[in-house]
């Protein structure tokens, strides 16, 4: 217990996948003829790459809340933000391109009589400039939150509805066309970016090969925390959060940290999804997208970070599967599967595979009950 | 006779017969275009009805006010209500009464006619007013006060000068007092639009409008044209401004009642899962779809009172709200005993399975009743609105209000004074202790979740008189309801209560100024400002029990 | 150790498998038929309106194969479900274009979800139909616009109550959302043109699916006692107006004293409201179905008897389906080909005959000719017709009342260009 490694036996796992689908799908991709049987085609490369991204949401959330107790229903916003981040940028990319041809103003700009830039978009037109602001909005904006919200102890449900609250208010801000973020049409039509097409084969597999280096990437940083001091501290805070306070540690302090740490990876997967999806809009702030990524997380296994990405996994393929096989019935499926799950796999798909495998030393799954939980009057 | 001579008699019978039936379109043509010598105005009228063009059927209303026939009332009050037929045919015109039957327009005679030939005498906006202006006129003198005062308010929204006779006679003969006010209302509009009256009368005229401190009022003295004469446009301008004074006050007054029952509505939706989620601790995703199945069982049971038992339709919802309960109820015991009951202990599991719940059931409504919004009908008693002072208040809003009062006194005294009520309360504070005083915590369990999922039903039926019937209808609700029950305090009533009704409230007087969507960001904002200051909502409980 | 970890790898490599298999097996039988895609959700808030498009659709695809399908072979409809998700919209016309290799998608129905697929049928070039009424200020080479553009149904609702009802102050109010938006600046420029004053014209824009109409119904009656004749011009979006009209009719607005023209309210929508309260608004429609045409008869029949419920109603959407699909088999069979750029060379000036009695046709600029009918709602829930053109009304991509889109032009055939600058002579909008 003392030592722990940094990576599990499910992490190495987890990482070798990840390296291999990194370089054997785009090459499977570009280098092999269409026809061959390895050959993959172009459609599934984004399609694969936006499931990469849901898996660093994923687990993004299950930093938080499987080992820290924070259940947050509004982790969507910080996804959504990071990829409006990335969309503004791509905007500013299509230049003299846009349909009204003008110079510097995007489309939805021009006809909604916008005289000059707005101020907020300026920079935008920096890659550099972007990506700080993918990193930045995000982290900024959970700072702000968490700042008052752990101060105030506010926690368990109460956090999450008032999570819920934040992406919800901000889905209607956005939606609003006088703010100049393109309301529900959201940002979309990209041409390139950093001067590369992104509808070209290359791009795309540049594109997917960065989301397998960025999930890869913030599964060891999520595993480090996780694995040193400040894991055991937030262990400690999501099991008794009150014990913690009074042994001296500053809660509030190593609260903030991680949901900071959280958002802006969530952030990240938001601006890599951008790209490759092609559009952002503010139905990705919606609550049930939100809802949606922390079931992602329950159906892998809470408290595992491997399972959330492999919970987000399971539950998009599903969706992309039963949404094409089965139209008019892909809701009862998807339904049932979160019942099921819930039901028969209580510590989720890895939790479960754990548990029949035996534990490997440092997978410890999450007990209950937690401080997330509703207050369940003097159990 | 010879067949050629026969043949020739063929011909000529043939020819006659055309040139008959072409007289006779002549004659229509003639009527329907200018007054015959031979015919009453009133056929001439029906002519031009017969016509149906938007034109010559103003041309028929006309004539037919002027002709001033006995049958000009019935005809017309059969136009304005869709209900005069014309026959394909012969042009004839028939008015149809109730049950299929049809009586002779022209006659009043009853007539059996071949529905199927008949066609409505179409109408649209501008013959429509023009319609109830005459008939107005028309039914000045009828017998009974109330047709008397509806009579006036349609000549005074027309402004007819030439109904100001009809007026005058009325007023002469006038006894009722209400129906006297009116019509003198209904005069004094017509006046002071009038250009030719005498500036004194059309003064008197402004100021007995003023004394209507309602915005129908303004809008008539408003109409005052600038070139009207100096004396009259200042008495208009202060008639304005005095209604504009006391309209002010009322707003503000009006914005409390739009709260109210906006907040009415927010309790209504949320109740329910103030006890599933607030005193049992169930996160329950599934509560909007509760909430939807009320709002489908209103809309079953409408149907099958239309189908079978047409009569009862007023009263349609009073059989609703009863099946309502039980058919929302009977799902919730089914879902917390087939999924929920597993997870106590495990609030956020709930989360996940409910919402998984919530899913199916979307889809299965989608599935058995399409995708498509159903309709369900207001009974007439709680449409339209009524005026309280310078409220309008309408009478759907108002039953929702007095109704979200009575099911939150119901739901305090089940939980209060009942004995169920005391066990759940025992149940939801401390399970092993009282399944070891004797109590069946799993019966419990299963009633308390079907209470909840029962009043969410009852909520349905309420929504089903303002909203969308759709399967999205539990969507809509679902994030409004959490912010109230934990805006309010968790496992507190009357938090909820108060947290609906300040929201509600709230959001009404933000509107005016930020519009809809500002005001609702601001006050989500607001609401997550409250829970830093008080991090356990409105009315939290308090003691050891919180640090669960 | 490693027994576990190759289990644990061949999980994981079994959903890579059943991804990559979905797309093989069903590719494989591709040649037999030709496919069409539909692509309108089956779940989610769009649900209420797109299921019927794609029964149309469904209905349409089996009647062509009872006339023996086309160019010999069967047509084959695939049916996804975008759910309402607009990323989900992109991500589903990828597979339909590149996995199953449909030859035409039907599909879309809000304007961000034609503008999320927009860059996939121009990256993969196919074919998409857009059946709705929408806000024009687009051409795109891959997209055929069968629904109404601005020109050819706000403008002219707007000049029949200026004419026949007097009307003097006017109401826009919309969703926020690009279609109002536009549909409404549009309109503002229109009227103020005419001489309308500021003063006269309240716009008002509210979220999606506002359920709470008591403060603006109340400010609509405020704003039209000023003793001006006012009307509403209502571009609200699906589920919203039912209870608009809910509180409308409550709070006694009738449509002799403020009636209210809408854009987006058809005989669907109305399916959900008892309309007697309603009589007399009006809404402004290429197509309706209380249209007494034989075409029109026959095809209310063929639908009623197709979704075996004789109440079902037919709208305007649907007729532009009907329209496209028609146009789409009529292009094919003359270009004797699916190819994509065949097809599109092919369809423009292709004429079909429409429900109600005309013909329309296809024009350079992708968009059709439509008659423009404005009805009045009856008790019944349909619409009574109490106006319409003459002619057929172009479809007009760009508005002449919109700076900076009044330059431009769409002409697919002679210019190749969907935003041709007449000004300046280029293609690709440059104002210099």
């Amino acid at each position: 217990m003392l030592t722990v490694k940094l990576i599990d036996r499910y992490g190495a796992v987890f990482i070798a996948v990840l390296a291999a689908a990194a370089v054997i799908v785009p090459f499977c991709n570009l280098a092999i003829e269409p026809g061959s049987a390895f050959h993959i085609p172009d459609y599934l490369l984004p399609l694969i790459g936006k499931y990469l991204c849901f898996a660093l949401l994923a687990i993004s959330i299950d930093l938080i809340w499987g080992y820290c107790g924070i259940l947050s229903l509004g982790h969507g916003a910080f996804f959504a933000l990071g990829g409006y981040a990335m969309g503004m940028y791509l905007m500013r990319q299509i230049g003299p391109r846009g349909v009204y041809g003008h110079p510097i103003l995007p489309d939805f700009m021009v006809f909604l009589n916008f005289q000059d830039l707005p101020w907020f978009w300026l920079g935008f037109d920096s890659f550099l400039f972007a990506m700080v602001m993918v990193l930045l909005v995000p982290g900024v904006l959970a700072f702000v939150f968490g700042w008052f919200a752990f101060r105030s102890r506010v926690t368990g449900v109460y956090l999450s509805i008032i999570t819920q609250a934040m992406t919800f208010a901000l889905m209607l801000a956005f939606f609003r066309n006088d703010m100049g973020f393109g309301g529900n049409n959201g940002l979309t039509d990209f041409k390139d970016i950093l001067g590369f097409s992104v509808q070209a084969g290359e791009t795309r597999a540049v594109l997917f090969a960065l989301s397998a280096a960025a999930l890869g990437l913030g599964y060891l940083l999520c595993r480090y925390v996780v694995t040193s001091k400040l894991g055991k501290v937030l262990v400690a805070v999501r099991d008794a959060e009150s014990r913690t306070r009074f042994l001296g540690y500053r809660v509030e302090n190593y609260k903030l940290a991680v949901f900071v740490l959280s958002a802006m990876l969530a952030g990240l997967a938001g601006a890599l999804y951008v790209p490759q999806v092609g559009i952002i809009n503010p139905s990705e702030f919606a609550p049930a997208n939100s809802i949606e990524a922390v079931i992602w997380v329950a159906v892998g296994g809470r408290g595992t970070l491997v399972g959330a990405a492999l919970g987000a996994l399971v539950v998009n393929v599903g969706k992309s599967w039963f949404t094409g096989a089965i139209p008019e019935f892909w809701l009862f499926a998807l339904g049932a599967l979160f019942v099921v799950v819930t039901l028969f796999l209580p510590k989720g798909i890895l939790g479960t595979l754990q548990d029949y495998l035996g534990h490997p030393k440092a997978a410890k799954p999450a007990p209950e009950p937690d401080g997330a939980a509703v207050a369940h009057p003097a159990e | 006779m010879s067949l050629l001579s026969f043949r020739a008699f063929h011909h000529l019978t043939r020819a006659l017969g055309r040139s008959v039936r072409f007289c006779a379109l002549a004659g229509l043509v003639v009527l329907a275009l200018a007054p015959s010598v031979h015919a009453e105005p009133v056929d001439d009228a029906l002519a031009a009805f017969a016509a149906d063009g938007f034109d010559d059927t103003q041309k028929g209303i006309d004539i037919l006010v002027s002709s001033g026939h006995d049958s000009a009332e019935a005809i017309l009050a059969a136009l304005s209500a869709g209900k005069l037929m014309v026959r394909n045919d012969d042009k004839a015109l028939f008015i149809e009464g109730k049950a299929g039957a049809f009586t002779d327009a022209r006659t009043g005679a009853s007539a059996s006619v071949d529905a199927a030939k008949l066609k409505v005498v179409r109408l649209n906006n501008r013959l429509r007013r023009s319609v109830q202006a005459a008939l107005g006129a028309v039914t000045l003198q009828a017998p009974s006060p109330a047709r008397r005062i509806a009579a006036a308010r349609a000549v005074q929204r027309s402004r007819d000068p030439a109904a100001l006779p009809a007026v005058d006679a009325a007023l002469a003969r006038e006894t009722d007092n209400g129906a006297r006010a009116a019509l003198q209302t209904a005069r004094a509009a017509i006046i002071v639009a009038a250009k030719d009256a005498p500036e004194a009368e059309r003064i008197a005229a402004v100021e007995l409008i003023a004394a209507e401190a309602n915005p129908d009022a303004a809008a008539l003295l408003r109409s005052v044209q600038a070139d009207a004469p100096q004396a009259l446009r200042t008495a208009a301008e202060e008639g304005i401004a005095g209604i504009e004074r006391s309209l002010a006050f009322w707003n503000a007054m009006q914005n409390v009642t739009y709260g109210i029952s906006l907040g009415s509505v927010l309790l209504l939706a949320a109740i329910g899962l103030a006890i599933t989620f607030g005193v049992m601790g169930v996160i329950n995703m599934a509560h909007g779809e509760m909430v939807m199945i009320g709002a489908y069982t209103t809309y079953v049971v409408q149907d099958l009172i239309r189908d079978h038992a047409p009569q009862l339709f007023g009263s349609s919802l009073f059989f609703a709200i009863p099946l309502a309960f039980l058919v929302s109820g009977a799902v919730g015991v089914a879902i917390e005993r087939g999924v929920i009951r597993f997870l106590y202990g495990r609030p956020l599991e709930t989360l996940l399975a409910t919402w998984g719940i919530s899913l199916i059931l979307q889809q299965a409504v989608r599935t058995i009743f399409g995708p498509s919004n159903r309709e369900v009908g207001t009974p007439d008693w709680m449409s339209g609105a009524f005026q309280l002072g310078g409220l309008s208040l309408t009478y759907n809003r108002v039953a929702i209000v007095i109704f979200a009062m009575l099911v939150f006194a119901a739901l305090l005294l089940v939980l209060k004074k009942t004995t169920l009520g005391l066990q759940v309360r025992a149940v939801t504070q401390n399970r092993r202790m009282a399944s070891s005083m004797g109590i069946r915590t799993d019966f419990v369990d299963a009633m308390t979740f079907g209470l909840g999922s029962g009043v969410a039903g009852i909520a349905g039926v309420a929504l089903s008189q303002i909203d969308n019937v759709s399967p999205n209808l539990g969507q809509g609700y679902i994030i409004d309801s959490f912010m109230v029950v934990v805006f309010g305090g968790v496992g507190n009533l009357w938090g909820t209560l108060v947290g609906a009704l300040t929201l509600g409230v709230a959001n009404k007087f933000l509107e005016p100024y930020a519009g809809a969507v500002l005001g609702k960001i601001i006050l989500l904002v607001a609401i997550i400002l409250f829970i830093q200051k008080r991090p356990r909502g409105l009315f939290a409980l308090k003691g050891r029990a919180v640090e669960a | 150790m490693l027994s576990t970890f190759a289990k644990a790898a061949k999980g994981i490599s079994t959903f890579a498998a059943a991804a990559l298999v979905a797309g093989s097996v069903t590719a494989a039988s591709a040649q037999e038929t030709i496919k069409v895609g539909v692509l309108h959700s089956l779940s989610g808030t769009m649900a209420i309106s797109e299921t019927t498009l794609k029964d149309v659709m469904l209905m349409l695809i089996d009647e062509q194969n009872k006339k023996g399908g086309l160019l010999g072979k069967k047509l084959e409809a695939v049916v996804v479900d975008p759910a309402s998700n607009w990323p989900l919209f992109a991500e589903k016309a990828r597979e339909l274009i590149a996995q199953e290799n449909v030859a035409a998608v039907f599909g879309c129905w809000t304007s961000v979800s034609r503008k999320s697929v927009l860059p996939v049928f121009k990256e993969l070039n196919s074919i998409l139909f857009y059946p709705v009424q929408y806000e024009g200020e687009e051409s795109e080479k891959n997209v055929f616009y069968t629904g109404a553009a601005p020109n050819q149904q706000a403008i002219p609702a707007v000049d029949y109550l200026e004419k026949e009802e007097g009307v003097e102050r006017w109401v826009l109010a919309g969703t926020d959302y690009v279609y109002p938006r536009t549909t409404n600046k549009i309109l503002e420029a229109y009227l103020k043109g005419k001489g309308v004053k500021d003063e006269d014209i309240m716009i008002n824009y509210t979220p999606f699916g506002h359920s709470d109409w008591q403060t603006i119904v109340s400010d609509i009656k405020k704003f039209g006692s000023s003793g001006k004749k006012t009307a509403v011009v209502s571009t609200i979006n699906g589920d919203a107006n039912v209870p608009f009209y809910k509180e409308l009719a409550n709070q006694g607005v009738k449509a002799t004293d403020i009636p209210v023209v809408a854009f987006s309210v058809g005989e669907e929508e109305l399916a959900g409201i008892d309309t007697g309260p309603l009589v007399g608004h009006l809404a402004a429609w290429n197509y309706f179905q209380s249209i007494d045409t034989p075409a029109n008869e026959a095809f209310i029949k063929e639908w009623q008897a197709y979704t075996k419920n004789s109440e079902r109603v037919t709208n305007d959407p649907m007729e532009a389906h009907v329209i496209g699909f028609n146009m789409w088999v009529k292009a094919v069979e003359k270009a004797g080909t699916t190819d994509t750029d065949k097809v599109i060379d092919a369809i423009v000036g292709i004429k079909v005959p429409n429900l109600t009695g005309g013909t329309s046709e296809m024009l350079p600029n992708h968009h059709i000719t439509k008659p423009v009918f404005i009805g009045e709602v009856n008790a019944e829930g349909q619409f009574d017709v109490v106006w319409n053109t003459d002619d057929l009304v172009p479809g007009d991509a760009w508005s002449d009342f919109l700076e900076g889109s009044k330059d431009l032009e769409a002409d697919w055939v002679s210019k190749k260009c969907g935003n041709f600058n007449t000004k300046t002579g280029k293609c690709g909008g440059q104002a210099s």
